[in-house]
C-alpha cells in the first residue's frame, strides 16, 4: 500500500490517563501513519463521527478506568449502525485477561494490555487493516 | 566538608584508581559504556569525598527540622512515630467503601485516603450521560451529602485524618466533609486531613479538570483563605508530582514541575491578598516512588531543600513551617507489570524503602494487581504489610535520614536540585507554570521523557523483569476485583429518591446564591457549604459553576 | 460503497471516502469531481491561517458554532504538517472542535501536508469541492501560515483570516514578508494577554504601508477561548464578502484562483507523466547528458516536455 494508513486514536470515557495513548500515537506517526488524535473524554458518538469523517482505516481506543466493557462494545455497535464495516478497531489499557474474549466477540480486533510494545501494535495494525 | 589539602589528596587518589580501572576495561568491560540516572545524570564508577568537597553542612544539609530541611522536617522523624500508612481506597458505593475503610482501620492503617470515581472527580452526577459505565469504577461515587454521610458512617472524623483525592470539585467535597462532621458534632477546627486540590497537574498530566485556569485558581485560593480561618488543621492542597511522574517524567522533572506548580499557587494566593505565612504551613506535597531507590531518596531530599529556599528567599516566608516541605508518597503505578504480578510486591518494597529513606510523612503502597484491575482486599493487605515490615522489621526507621553523607546520595541530591532549578528558571522565563502549561512546554517535556522511556524498553536498553526479559508463559490471573455494573443503577435510583425527598426550594435558593457569588469575587466556600447542606448534588453545584466559569479546553501536545 | 449515490444523498461516509481517494491522487476521484463540477461554487470558502499556537482551531471552532446558530452547514479542513522524517503525522485539530463533531451539519476533515509536489494544494482544492458538492455552506481551511505551500492553499479561499497573537514581537516582521499580504482580515487572538493593543497597532501600521488594493483589511482583537468578539470577526468576514460582491472583485479573485489552479495542475500532470514514463527513463538520460555537457539543462527540459506531449498525442 502506498498511501499512509489513517488511524483515529481516542480516549473514550472520563479517565485522563493518556500517557499510553500518546506514546502509541507518536509511535504510529513514526511508523509513517497519519494519526488523528481526538483527546480526552470522548463519547462513543464523537468517536464514531471522527472515524467516519476522517475515513480512518483503524480506530485505536484506550481506557484505564475499567469502563471498557461498557464503552468499547458501544462504539463498535454504533459503527455497525452507521454501516461502517471496513475499519479495524483495537483497544488498550488496564483490561483484565478475562474480559478480552468478550471484547473480541463484540468486534474489537485486538486488546493491547500493559507491556505491549509499540512495535507489535504497529505490526498488528499494518497487517490487519481491512482496506488496501 | 574536608579541608582543602585532604580533599586534594583524596581526589588525586581517586583519579589514579579510576585510571587504573579504565586500563583494564578492554579485557573486562562494564555492562554499559555510560551509566545514567533517570534524570540524565551520568553515574560515575565511584563516588568519593571529592564529589562533595564543597558541601557546606550547615547551609545545605543541616540537622533535621532545621533549615533547609534537607534531612527531614521533624526532629525525631520515625523514632517519634512512623509515617502515616494511608491506603488509597474507594470503589462502588459509599456503603461498600465504608466497609473497606473500617477493614483497613482494623488492620492497623492509620489514616484514610478516599478515591472518588471519575464522574465525581469531574463534577457529574451518576445519572449524567458521560457518567455511563464509569460510576463506582475507579473510586466511590458521591452525588450528594447523603453519600458522604454513608461513606463516613461510624467513623469519628475527629479521630482519623482523611486524605481526599479530589481536585476540580475539591471545594464541594471539602464542604460535604465539613457538613458530615457537623452532623457528628465535630466542629471544623477539629478536622484534619488533606484535599489534593491541585488543578495545574490535572491540566499537565491527570486530566480531571473542569473549569478554566483562572476560576480554578480562584477556587483554590478561596479554600486557602477559608481554611486558614475555620479549618486550620486541614492541608488545603497536595501539590502533586505523582501524576507528573506517572505521565512519564523523570525524577528531576517531577521535582521541577511540582515545585513550579507550587510557586504558581503561592503567587496566586499572595495576589489574592493572603499572607504567605497564613497558608504556607498548610501546603503539602505528593510524590511518586520509583524503583531507582537511591535516585528517589536524593529526589525527596532535593525537593525539601529547594522548596525551603524558594519559600524563604523568593517569597520571604518567616514561619519555618512555611518552608518545610511535607509530603505524601505513593509507589509508582506505572512501574507495575501485568506480567508475573507477584513480582510487583518486590517492586513496591523497594519503593517503600525509597519513600521511607527519603523521609516521607505518609505512604500509600500499591497492590500487586493494579496493572490488571482494581486491587482485591488480599492484595491491599499485602501492600499494607509491606509498609509495616519496613517500619517494624527493617531498621531503616531507627535513625533520621540514614543515607545522608553517602557521597553518591549527596552528589545526586545536588544534581537533581540543580536540574530542577534550571527547569524552574525556564518556566519563570516563559512567565510561570500557568503560561508554561498553556504553551504546552511542561507537557512536551514529559511526553518526550515518556516516549524515550518506552523506546528504551523496546530496544531492551532498559530491562523490566518479566516484561522484556525473564518472561514465562502465564495463565490469566484469577480473582480480580470487579465492580458490579448495577452500582450505576443504584446511584441513579438514590438520586431520584433524593430529589423527591429534599426541599427543592431550599436547593434552588442556595444554588442561585452560589451563582450570584460566583459572578463576584466573594469567597465561594460558605455558599458551597450552604448548598451542600440542602442536599444539592455535586453535579448541580458544579453545573452552576460551569455556567458561570465555562470549561477548560484541553490542548494536545504530542 | 457507491460514492456517487452517497455523495448526492448526503452520506458523510461517501464524501469522506471520496476525499481519501482525492488525497491519494486516485484517478476515480478526479472523474467523480469532474462529473459534479457543475454543482460546485455554492460554498463560501474561508482560509484561517497564522503562526503556530495562535489559536486557529479555536477561532475556527467558534466561527463554525456561530454559523451553525444561523443554520449554515460547515465544512472544516484542518491541515497539519507531515513529519519529513517518517512520512507520518499527528493531526490534533479535532481536539478543539469536540462539540462540533457530532453535529450533523458539520464535517471536519484533518489532512496532513504529505509534502508531495503541489499535491497538498490539489488535495485541499479537491476536498473543498467535495464538501461543496456535499452541500456545505461554509468551508474553512485551517493551516499554519509558515511556508509557501500553505500560502498557496489559503489563497484559494474567498476570504483569508490571519490569526495573530500578542507578543510575537519580531515574528510579525518575519511573517509579513509574503504572508501578511494574503490576509483580508486580521484577528488578534488571546487579546487578554499583554501587548494585544500594541500588536493590533503594529498590524494596522503595516497595513497602511503595504496595501495596494482598495480593500483595507480590518484588525480585530478577539479572545476566541471565551467567545469574545468572535461575532465581530464573523461580521468582518461578511464585510469582506460584501466587498467581493461589489463590481467585479469576486470574479477577478475567482478567476485568478482558477488560473493558479490550472497552472498548478499542469505542473503536476507534466511532472507526473514524466515520472510515470519509466521505460524511456527520460529524466535520468537527460541528467547524464547534461552532466556530460552534451546538452544544456534548458534545452533538456524543453526536449523532455516535447517528448511527453508527443507521447500523449500518440496514445
Amino acid at each position: 500500500m502506498d498511501r499512509p494508513i489513517r488511524v483515529v486514536v481516542a480516549k473514550p470515557g472520563l479517565d485522563g490517563h493518556d500517557r499510553g495513548a500518546k506514546v502509541v500515537a507518536r509511535s504510529l506517526r513514526d511508523a509513517g501513519m497519519e494519526v488523528i488524535y481526538t483527546g480526552l473524554r470522548q463519547t462513543p458518538e464523537q468517536i464514531v463521527e471522527a472515524v467516519i469523517q476522517e475515513d480512518a482505516d483503524c480506530l485505536a481506543m484506550s481506557i484505564l478506568s475499567g469502563a471498557h466493557n461498557h464503552l468499547f462494545p458501544k462504539v463498535v455497535s454504533l459503527l455497525k449502525e452507521r454501516g461502517v464495516d471496513d475499519v479495524l478497531v483495537v483497544g488498550g489499557g488496564v483490561i483484565p485477561e478475562d474480559d478480552i474474549p468478550g471484547l473480541i466477540d463484540a468486534g474489537i480486533a485486538a486488546i493491547f494490555t500493559p507491556g505491549t510494545t509499540t512495535t507489535s501494535t504497529i505490526d498488528f495494525i499494518t497487517q490487519n487493516i481491512k482496506r488496501k | 566538608m574536608f579541608d582543602k589539602q585532604k580533599a586534594g589528596e583524596i581526589k588525586a587518589a581517586a583519579e589514579k584508581w579510576d585510571n587504573n580501572v579504565k586500563s583494564k576495561l578492554e579485557k573486562q568491560p562494564e555492562r554499559r559504556v555510560v551509566f545514567k540516572t533517570s534524570s540524565g545524570m551520568e553515574v560515575k564508577r565511584l563516588y568519593t569525598p571529592a564529589d562533595i568537597e564543597n558541601m557546606d553542612y550547615a547551609n545545605e544539609l543541616s540537622n533535621p527540622a532545621q533549615y533547609p530541611y534537607t534531612r527531614g522536617v521533624q526532629p525525631t522523624m520515625y523514632r517519634g512515630r512512623f509515617w502515616t500508612m494511608r491506603q488509597y481506597a474507594g470503589f462502588a458505593t459509599a456503603e461498600e467503601s465504608n466497609n473497606r475503610y473500617k477493614y483497613l482501620l482494623a488492620q492497623g492503617q492509620t489514616g484514610l485516603s478516599v478515591a472518588f470515581d471519575l464522574p465525581t472527580q469531574i463534577g457529574y452526577d451518576s445519572d449524567h450521560g458521560l457518567s455511563e459505565g464509569e460510576v463506582g469504577k475507579v473510586g466511590v461515587a458521591i452525588d450528594s451529602l447523603k453519600d458522604m454521610e454513608s461513606l463516613f458512617d461510624g467513623i469519628p472524623l475527629d479521630k482519623v485524618t482523611t486524605s481526599m483525592t479530589i481536585n476540580a470539585p475539591a471545594a464541594v467535597l471539602l464542604a460535604m466533609y465539613i457538613a458530615v462532621a457537623e452532623k457528628q458534632g465535630v466542629s471544623a477546627d477539629k478536622l484534619s486531613g488533606t484535599i489534593q486540590n491541585d488543578i495545574l497537574k490535572e491540566y499537565i498530566a491527570r486530566g480531571t479538570y473542569i473549569f478554566p485556569v483562572e476560576p480554578s485558581m480562584r477556587l483554590i485560593t478561596n479554600i486557602f483563605e477559608y481554611c486558614s480561618k475555620y479549618v486550620p488543621k486541614w492541608n488545603t492542597i497536595s501539590i502533586s508530582g505523582y501524576h507528573i511522574r506517572e505521565a512519564g517524567s523523570n525524577a528531576a522533572q517531577e521535582v521541577a514541575f511540582t515545585l513550579a506548580d507550587g510557586i504558581a499557587y503561592v503567587e496566586a494566593a499572595i495576589k489574592a491578598g493572603l499572607d504567605v505565612d497564613d497558608f504556607g504551613p498548610r501546603l503539602s506535597f505528593f510524590f511518586n516512588a520509583h524503583n531507582d531507590l537511591l535516585e528517589e531518596v536524593a529526589k525527596y531530599r532535593a525537593a525539601r531543600r529547594l522548596w525551603a529556599k524558594i519559600m524563604k528567599e523568593r517569597f520571604g516566608a518567616k514561619d519555618p513551617k512555611s518552608m518545610m516541605l511535607r509530603f505524601h508518597t505513593q509507589t509508582g503505578g506505572s512501574t507495575l507489570t501485568a506480567q508475573q504480578p507477584d513480582n510487583n510486591i518486590i517492586r513496591v518494597t523497594i519503593q517503600t524503602l525509597a519513600a521511607v529513606l527519603g523521609g516521607t510523612q505518609s505512604l500509600h503502597t500499591n497492590s500487586k494487581d493494579e496493572a490488571l484491575a482494581l486491587p482485591t482486599e488480599d492484595a491491599v493487605r499485602i501492600a499494607l504489610r509491606t509498609q509495616q515490615i519496613v517500619a517494624y522489621e527493617s531498621g531503616v526507621a531507627e535513625t533520621v535520614d540514614p543515607l545522608a553523607g553517602s557521597y553518591y546520595i549527596e552528589a545526586m541530591t545536588n544534581d537533581i536540585e540543580t536540574r530542577a532549578m534550571e527547569y524552574i528558571k525556564k518556566i519563570d522565563d516563559i512567565g510561570g507554570a500557568v503560561k508554561a502549561i498553556e504553551r504546552g512546554y511542561i507537557q512536551q517535556e514529559i511526553q518526550d521523557s515518556a516516549y524515550k522511556y518506552q523506546m528504551e524498553i523496546e530496544s531492551n536498553e532498559r530491562i523490566i523483569v518479566g516484561m522484556n526479559k525473564f518472561q514465562i508463559k502465564e495463565g490469566s490471573p484469577k480473582g480480580l476485583l470487579r465492580v458490579d455494573p448495577v452500582v450505576g443503577e443504584h446511584q441513579k435510583q438514590k438520586l431520584v429518591t433524593l430529589r423527591q425527598e429534599r426541599d427543592n426550594n431550599k436547593v434552588n435558593t442556595s444554588l442561585e446564591a452560589l451563582r450570584k457569588a460566583a459572578q463576584t469575587d466573594e469567597n465561594l466556600m460558605p455558599f458551597i457549604i450552604d448548598a451542600v447542606r440542602t442536599y444539592a448534588t455535586l453535579g448541580e453545584i458544579c453545573g452552576v459553576l460551569r455556567e458561570v466559569f465555562g470549561e477548560y479546553q484541553q490542548s494536545v501536545i504530542l | 460503497m457507491d460514492i456517487r449515490a452517497g455523495l448526492l444523498k448526503g452520506d458523510k461516509r461517501a464524501a469522506a471516502r471520496l476525499i481519501t481517494l482525492a488525497e491519494n491522487g486516485d484517478e476515480d476521484a478526479v472523474k467523480i469531481i469532474s462529473e459534479y463540477y457543475h454543482l460546485t461554487g455554492k460554498a463560501r470558502i474561508i482560509g484561517i491561517t497564522g503562526p503556530p499556537g495562535a489559536g486557529k482551531s479555536t477561532v475556527t471552532d467558534k466561527l463554525a458554532k456561530l454559523l451553525r446558530q444561523q443554520n449554515k452547514t460547515v465544512g472544516i479542513i484542518a491541515v497539519d504538517p507531515t513529519s519529513p522524517f517518517t512520512g507520518g503525522a499527528i493531526l490534533g485539530d479535532r481536539v478543539r472542535m469536540n462539540d462540533l463533531s457530532t453535529d450533523q451539519g458539520v464535517f471536519i476533515r484533518s489532512m496532513a501536508t504529505r509534502g508531495a509536489l503541489g499535491g497538498l494544494s490539489k488535495a485541499v482544492h479537491d476536498t473543498v469541492r467535495i464538501m461543496d458538492i456535499y452541500g456545505m455552506d461554509y468551508i474553512f481551511i485551517e493551516t499554519v501560515g509558515v511556508g509557501q505551500s500553505e500560502v498557496d492553499i489559503v489563497k484559494l479561499a474567498d476570504t483569508v483570516v490571519m490569526v495573530m497573537v500578542p507578543g510575537l514581537g519580531d515574528d510579525i516582521q518575519a511573517i509579513k514578508a509574503g504572508i501578511m499580504e494574503i490576509g483580508d482580515i486580521f484577528a488578534v487572538n488571546k487579546s487578554d494577554r499583554e501587548g494585544a493593543e500594541r500588536t493590533a497597532t503594529e498590524i494596522e501600521v503595516m497595513l497602511d504601508f503595504n496595501r495596494t488594493t482598495d480593500f483595507r483589511p480590518k484588525v480585530i482583537n478577539i479572545i476566541a477561548r471565551d467567545n469574545d468578539r468572535v461575532d465581530k470577526l464573523l461580521e468582518a468576514i461578511e464585510g469582506h464578502w460584501n466587498y467581493l460582491c461589489k463590481d467585479s472583485n469576486y470574479q477577478t479573485r475567482k478567476k485568478n484562483n482558477i488560473k493558479t489552479e490550472i497552472i498548478g495542475l499542469i505542473n503536476q500532470y507534466v511532472v507526473k507523466s514524466i515520472q510515470n514514463d519509466n521505460q524511456s527513463n527520460l529524466i535520468q538520460n537527460m541528467v547524464e547528458k547534461v552532466y556530460d555537457k552534451q546538452i544544456d539543462p534548458y534545452s533538456a527540459a524543453i526536449d523532455i516536455l516535447e517528448k511527453v506531449s508527443l507521447g500523449k498525442q500518440q496514445s
